[in-house]
């Protein structure tokens, strides 16, 4: 009895105590690990990656994936960094709109939401399965940056521009700032409105929620639309960091954002999972690849640890619900 | 040639099949009759190996069998047809015969030609002409049970089950499987055949076998028999539930149904409801009996606002016409539906009894936007309660739960929306008889309170005893109304059984 609780709690704050081992093991073989700006550092490498995978943690819950969070940070970045330097000219009308700092940014958030929101349209409306809806978005908000920029950079973007992806505010980085509002934002989300409720209901079991007279289309739609705009703020944070939008910025983060998800206890199938869990999967994340950058270990070795680390949180996290 | 001698089942703790005897003798043609749950498909599935765990003893041709798999039975030469048809849809008619056990040539690859000869020469003997490299998706639902027929006799198989053999297909199909089945008698294989049409069975069985709650009532020939004659051993059993008392007394119409229809998605030929008319009253129970098929299920899901684009119908609820384009709706108007299959539509096995009971309500409780966690604890409690759900706390997960408190945390889930009406659909399905006497009591008590509630089953000795009226169906359409002072098994069944082939 005491044995399996003791268990329970261990299942409970598995990714909590990986993470911990992983902090303690790299501490003892580099010494630049343990210092205040290296821990800065990682939380600022992270941050991207939390907004996009909060997004999808949401996304997965509800049963789907959302394959296009990649191409829709590109485009969200580059929005808001070409409204904020050109803004939007209109030859024949001889118009001119100028954005500010606040217009232009929202105006990247926007376009993330909507492309989100046509994903979870296509997906509820036509029953094209995520995987292959997203996929389709991913390669169309590709092209859409590409269109937009040219192929070029979108550079210089001026200091307050800068300051969303390099400034401090009370003593902690911005981007930080940003994705502990994100984070919070998603947990009074899933744990404390009806939307969350949905959101799990609908992973567990979506026709006894359609029975239960919740209206799955737009449950759908709207989480879809959150992981666009989310997709969309992490696009401004890596071009602002950059003080540039790379129209190829965030290929492939979709897998940094799954395997956060996965590593943090979320299961694919849907209806089980939590925000906390994914912020760890996406920290543990951040610190392996922080550590073995530190411990000079080569780029290519990197990315076979980082997938032996994700079939290993899969394998564990099946074993434990095995069990349950 | 297979016979069962005292074949006792149990489902934890609840008793399937209780001393079972039975006698396949080969040439001939035994129909296996009885209501839904009278253990027509329990004992099928002990002969076919898919449960190895029963008492008693199987013996085929002389020799005590136990199965421990379908696929072992199968080797034996024991095949059964189920109902729903297992055929890989998009692979040939050779491929799906060969599937598992394909042939191959001397190098190890697939003896296409074989396979395909031997397929040909089987389909030609079915008299089933079509191609053997006909995509199954491409047959229609009496062709591909002929395939299964063809897919048995390529086993070589000595016993044939069929499971509902006609509910599918056409008449014209039929004569044809009639044709199939006279030849399997000529070359001396057993075929067990079930149906609940029984003009079928008295047109092509032998023998007879009357099963009623997990026991053999009776066995003998079929010539002689009598329509009514077998009927009457079909039910006739003694009702152990007190007959509910609190019979309406004053007539209140809550809901009216005129002319309700349901089209089939893609064919606008065939309904599955028929201009269904049917009022309910305020604190009544009013009970639907129809067999499997009848269009009960369906019925329940349309007043639920489901198939909305299917549905003609003119629905006036509490004195107001009503239509619901989603549940969603029907919902807020008072219409609740607890249904059939509690674990795939009514709950959400891996979240906890309180955001289960909430799940359809939680608006009540979210009007600043956030949850009112208090409020929302304060219901669960109330009805783990009122409904006295067995549990440590609302915070256990239901798929830990009995059967019996699962459902009844479906139906306070129901009822935290205040509905008008409750619909339940076959309520006491798969939960033991204790817990099924709890259910009876609680319908009872909320029909005393004034909702009015309409309860589907198949089992007559419930919609006995608890309904203040009763309709039946059969394929689709009322085939009966009856007061519950006139209603006898005798003639609900009667209603119920289709009268056509």
């Amino acid at each position: 009895m005491i044995l399996s609780q003791y268990r329970s709690h261990l299942v409970k704050f598995q990714s909590l105590i990986a993470l911990v081992l992983l902090c303690i093991g790299i501490g003892l073989l580099s010494d630049k690990f343990f210092t205040v700006d290296n821990g800065w550092n990682v939380m600022r490498q992270i941050s991207v990656n939390i907004c996009i995978s909060v997004g999808m943690t949401l996304v997965v819950l509800t049963g789907g994936i959302d394959l296009s969070v990649g191409s829709v940070l590109a485009i969200g970045g580059a929005i808001a960094a070409g409204l904020l330097k050109f803004g939007i000219e209109i030859p024949s009308g001889n118009l001119y709109i100028g954005f500010t700092l606040l217009g232009s940014i929202l105006g990247g958030l926007v376009i993330g939401s909507l492309l989100g929101l046509f994903n979870g349209w296509a997906i509820t409306k036509f029953k094209v399965p995520p995987f292959v809806a997203t996929l389709a978005m991913l390669t169309i908000a590709r092209g859409f940056t590409m269109l937009y920029t040219k192929g070029f950079p979108v550079s210089n973007l001026g200091d307050s521009f800068a300051y969303i992806g390099t400034g401090w505010f009370i003593g902690i980085p911005v981007p930080v700032w940003i994705s502990a509002i994100v984070i919070v934002v998603a947990i009074i989300i899933t744990q404390k409105t009806a939307l969350g409720r949905y959101i799990y209901a609908i992973g567990g079991n979506e026709h006894a929620s359609k029975l239960s007279g919740i209206n799955i289309s737009k449950v759908k739609i709207i989480v879809y639309g959150i992981a666009g705009m989310l997709a969309a703020v992490g696009g401004i944070i890596v071009t602002s960091r950059l003080d540039s939008a790379q129209p190829n910025a965030g290929m492939s983060y979709e897998l940094d954002a799954i395997a956060a998800v996965v590593i943090g206890g979320t299961s694919l199938s849907g209806g089980r999972g939590t925000i906390m869990g994914t912020v760890l999967g996406a920290l543990i994340i951040g610190v392996l690849n922080n550590g073995l950058v530190l411990l000079n270990v080569s780029p290519f070795w990197q990315q076979v640890v980082k997938g032996g680390v994700i079939l290993l949180a899969v394998i564990i996290d099946k074993a434990n619900s095995k069990n349950d | 040639m297979l016979a069962a001698r005292h074949i006792s089942k149990k489902f934890s703790g609840v008793t399937a099949l209780d001393d079972i005897n039975l006698e396949l003798l080969a040439g001939k043609v035994t129909a296996i009759i009885g209501e839904n749950g009278a253990g027509k498909s329990t004992l099928m599935k002990i002969l076919s190996g898919v449960y190895d765990d029963y008492e008693g003893d199987v013996i085929y041709k002389g020799n005590k069998v136990r199965f421990k798999n379908p696929r072992e039975a199968q080797n034996a030469g024991i095949a059964i047809i189920h109902q729903e048809l297992n055929l890989i849809p998009y692979l040939s008619v050779t491929e799906n015969l060969f599937l598992g056990r394909e042939l191959k040539n001397a190098i190890g690859f697939l003896d296409k030609k074989t396979m395909r000869l031997k397929a040909e020469t089987l389909l030609q003997k079915l008299k089933l002409s079509v191609p053997a490299d006909t995509i199954i998706a491409d047959l229609k639902v009496g062709q591909q049970q002929v395939v299964e027929i063809a897919k048995a006799l390529l086993y070589d198989a000595e016993v044939i089950i069929m499971d509902e053999p006609t509910s599918a297909i056409s008449e014209s199909e039929v004569e044809i499987l009639y044709g199939i089945i006279t030849d399997l008698r000529k070359e001396n294989k057993a075929v067990v055949y079930i149906s609940h049409k029984l003009n079928e069975l008295f047109k092509i069985a032998d023998n007879y076998i009357v099963l009623r709650d997990g026991r053999t009532i009776e066995s003998g020939e079929m010539k002689g028999m009598t329509h009514d004659g077998i009927i009457h051993k079909m039910v006739g059993r003694d009702i152990d539930i007190i007959r509910n008392s609190n019979a309406v007394k004053e007539r209140n119409v809550l809901l009216k149904v005129d002319k309700l229809c349901l089209g089939k998605a893609g064919n606008t030929q065939k309904n599955i409801l028929n201009n269904i008319c049917f009022e309910l009253y305020k604190g009544e129970i009013l009970g639907i009996f129809g067999l499997m098929g009848a269009g009960r299920t369906e019925l329940m899901e349309v007043l639920l606002g489901l198939h909305p684009d299917l549905t003609k119908a003119t629905i006036t609820l509490d004195k107001n016409i009503v239509r619901f384009t989603s549940a969603k709706d029907a919902i807020q108007a008072g219409m609740a539906l607890v249904p059939e299959d509690r674990k795939k539509d009514g709950l959400i096995l891996g979240l906890d009894i309180k955001t289960n009971i909430s799940l359809s309500s939680i608006d009540q409780h979210a009007s600043t936007g956030l949850i009112d966690h208090g409020a929302e604890l304060t219901k669960a409690h109330h009805y783990i309660k009122a409904l006295r759900i067995k549990t440590t706390s609302e915070k256990q997960t239901v798929k830990n739960l009995s059967g019996g408190n699962q459902q009844k945390v479906v139906i306070a889930k129901c009822l935290a929306t205040k509905p008008k009406v409750l619909m339940l659909d076959e309520p006491t399905r798969g939960i033991d008889i204790n817990a099924k006497n709890e259910i009876y009591k609680l319908i009872s008590e909320l029909a005393a309170s004034g909702l009015g509630i309409i309860m589907v089953s198949s089992e007559l000795p419930e919609i006995l005893a608890i309904s203040d009226r009763i309709l039946v169906m059969a394929e689709g359409c009322m085939t009966g109304e009856f007061e519950a002072v006139n209603a006898t098994e005798d003639n609900l069944l009667k209603a119920a059984i289709p009268k056509t082939i």
